[in-house]
């Protein structure tokens, strides 16, 4: 007995040097891969580290993992079962995150849209939605017949109020007359309400649909109703060709692929930065043909300048919905001030729910 | 007026097309229950009936054989459930809930090479002059024929568990199955019939969501629609009108809500996204209190085991 466990233990040794190349990556999902939202395009990112490094990776995941007790059993295992470097992919995942970390300092932890880091094994990252929420504010400003834009937002959470305010001030800054409905959710991913919920919009004389939530329901009802959409998260033009403009999309490959890399070559420090269009992680779905040649031209030379650092979607003069000044004519929102926002700016005449 | 810019007539329509897939669920459980079985894998079911019914769609290119296809999803996993609950005699709440987790991970494995595919349409039902009425026509003359086949079904249940003898027999099962027993009737197979019944009605409600609100399947697309339609049968206090007043209420809400949301009214929206289940919890609670529980009349023999020896 004792031999074999000798034998076993020596075997495990002998086992790992070869092993060593090989760097495990574990990612923790909050939906199914299969939403074609959110864990669709991190899932979409593992399948692109496993493309560039091969066999050098292993790459593991677990879907449908809630909040709390779960997570940090889930992170725990991964852990414990050699796991080098962990993606948690949804804001809820901090503290259980940190608590895990504290626990197995050799291993890295990377936290998608998170903001707590107590280790110095938790690295935090997270996209400039805004960016591209100010190309879809132009495009649909020019594009509105009714001046009405539907939004379907999930929770008033300072990312989604952001995209709402970034969308806003650009749509406004082509057409004077444009006005935003606000309908909240109140979910990340409800087929049913999504699309009760665009109806209610559309019979609100909203002509083009907006939505901050991962299922592709709206842009099937704004297509049977002959109106215009954007998509979510991943290229949905499939789901609605006739009304599909274009849409944010979610590209974490490149980063992932650059940490996984730094994990291997040893160089891996924690961080904490906020990508944007000029980093590749805010992407576009393909811009439809039915959007006019010059407005999608206009688009492309604003994601362009944004991308160049020209242009930053919050600059002033931006005043604050109850008419208080924000910027100034020609100051630039602070990252921090992003991060936090919890207030409509002027113009939009409904109110966050609180 | 609050409601404004909001026209009753959208509102209605709306709330129709909302409530369906709930009533549908919600009627099936009715006679699950009126039978003195309570199954908790509606919500199984009806994801199960939500996929099979999209997989089939999509294949034959024909929404009614998927409609087809989703009824007879929802019955095999009920089989199941009576496999379990009355061959086998297991826990029928235990087995409930395990049959919501099967159904909810069978279909999305099941489903997974149907993502991001359209489904063949639903064309909406043509009622001609009808649907020019004004007021009327629009509220309820504009829809697809599963909504009206859904009032359709909640009539028959009605006539049935009121008036037909088999109805009767049924009723008399979930009322004191022992003395059902003592007059002859084969009180495990009317259960499995009725089992079937409601993992039917489950399946069709799933597939009104792949196939017509949503349509589109993905992993969970139910999100809950299955636990609202059981709370609605205790609501409804196993009748089969109310059930479907329920249902009415339950959808109205919810698009009301949305509809407020839209139109701007400046109502915290919050307590308008939370009023449904505060309604529901209210109706539960007072349903179950004191007076009005002469009138609940739940099934005497409801989540009983029946062995013939006992």
């Amino acid at each position: 007995m004792k031999k074999l466990l000798t034998a076993a233990v020596m075997g495990m040794a002998l086992g790992s040097p070869a092993l060593a190349d090989t760097t495990k990556v574990g990612f923790v999902y909050i939906g199914p891969v299969g939403d074609h939202g959110w864990t669709y395009t991190h899932d979409q990112a593992r399948l692109a580290v496993e493309a560039e490094f091969g066999d050098a990776v292993e790459t593991t995941y677990v879907e449908n993992v809630g909040y709390g007790a779960d997570a940090e059993r889930v992170m725990t295992q991964m852990a414990l079962s050699g796991t080098d470097l962990i993606f948690a992919t949804s804001f809820g995942y901090g503290p259980d995150m940190n608590t895990v970390a504290a626990r197995f300092p050799d291993v890295k932890f990377e936290h998608a849209t998170g903001y707590i880091q107590e280790t110095d094994n938790v690295s935090l990252y997270n996209a400039r939605f805004y960016e591209g929420r100010a190309v879809i504010g132009h495009i649909a400003g020019k594009m509105t017949q009714t001046n009405r834009i539907g939004y379907i937002a999930s929770f008033p959470i300072p990312e989604v109020i952001m995209g709402i305010n970034s969308a806003y001030l650009h749509a406004k800054a082509v057409n004077p007359d444009v006005e935003f409905s606000v309908v909240w959710a109140y979910s990340w991913y409800d087929p049913a309400q999504e699309a009760a919920a665009a109806e209610a919009l559309i019979e609100q004389g909203a002509d083009i649909l907006m939505q901050h939530t991962d299922s592709t329901a709206p842009l099937t009802v704004a297509q049977d109703a002959g109106i215009f959409a954007f998509g979510q998260a991943s290229d949905m033009s499939a789901f609605a060709p006739d009304a599909h403009l274009t849409g944010i999309t979610d590209v974490w490959g490149p980063y992932y692929i650059d940490r996984v890399a730094a994990v291997k070559d040893g160089t891996w420090e924690a961080g904490n930065v906020w990508h944007g269009i000029v980093d590749g992680m805010v992407g576009f779905a393909p811009m439809s043909d039915l959007i006019p040649e010059d407005i999608r031209a206009e688009a492309e030379g604003m994601i362009a300048a944004i991308a160049a650092g020209e242009y930053h979607p919050f600059t002033g003069p931006i005043n604050r919905q109850d008419g208080t000044p924000w910027l100034a004519e020609g100051e630039v929102a602070e990252d921090g001030d992003l991060l936090t926002m919890d207030f409509y700016v002027e113009g939009i005449t409904s109110e966050i729910p609180n | 007026m609050i409601l404004g810019s909001i026209n009753p007539a959208v509102l209605m329509a709306a709330l129709m097309v909302a409530a369906t897939p709930i009533l549908l669920a919600a009627i099936g459980e009715l006679v699950v229950e009126k039978a003195g079985v309570l199954n908790l894998g509606v919500e199984g079911m009806m994801i199960m009936g939500a996929c099979t019914g999209f997989i089939i769609a999509v294949n034959t290119g024909n929404p009614a054989l998927g409609f087809l296809g989703a009824a007879l999803g929802g019955l095999a996993l009920s089989l199941l459930f009576a496999l379990l609950t009355q061959a086998l005699m297991t826990n029928q709440v235990a087995s409930g809930l395990a049959l919501t987790l099967f159904g909810l991970g069978l279909s999305a494995l099941l489903g997974q090479r149907y993502v991001g595919i359209t489904p063949p349409r639903t064309p909406k039902l043509d009622l001609g002059p009808l649907s020019d009425i004004p007021f009327l026509g629009r509220a309820l003359f504009t829809h697809d024929i599963v909504v009206y086949l859904t009032i359709v079904l909640v009539a028959a249940v009605w006539w049935f568990l009121k008036y037909s003898r088999a109805g009767m027999i049924l009723r008399a099962v979930g009322e004191n199955h022992d003395a059902a027993h003592a007059l002859g009737y084969h009180v495990k197979r009317v259960r499995v019939l009725a089992i079937m019944f409601g993992g039917a009605c489950a399946g069709l409600g799933g597939a009104y969501l792949s196939l017509i609100r949503v349509p589109q399947w993905t992993e969970g697309m139910t999100v809950g629609a299955g636990w609202i339609a059981l709370a609605l049968v205790v609501f409804a206090s196993w009748r089969p009108w109310r059930a479907m007043a329920g249902a009415y209420l339950f959808g109205g809400i919810v698009v009301l809500q949305l509809n407020l949301q839209a139109a701007g009214v400046k109502i915290p929206v919050e307590y308008l996204s939370m009023s449904p289940y505060l309604i529901t919890i209210a109706v539960l609670v007072f349903i179950s209190s004191g007076k009005a529980r002469g009138s609940v009349s739940a099934p005497g023999s409801l989540n009983r085991p029946f062995h013939a020896s006992s």
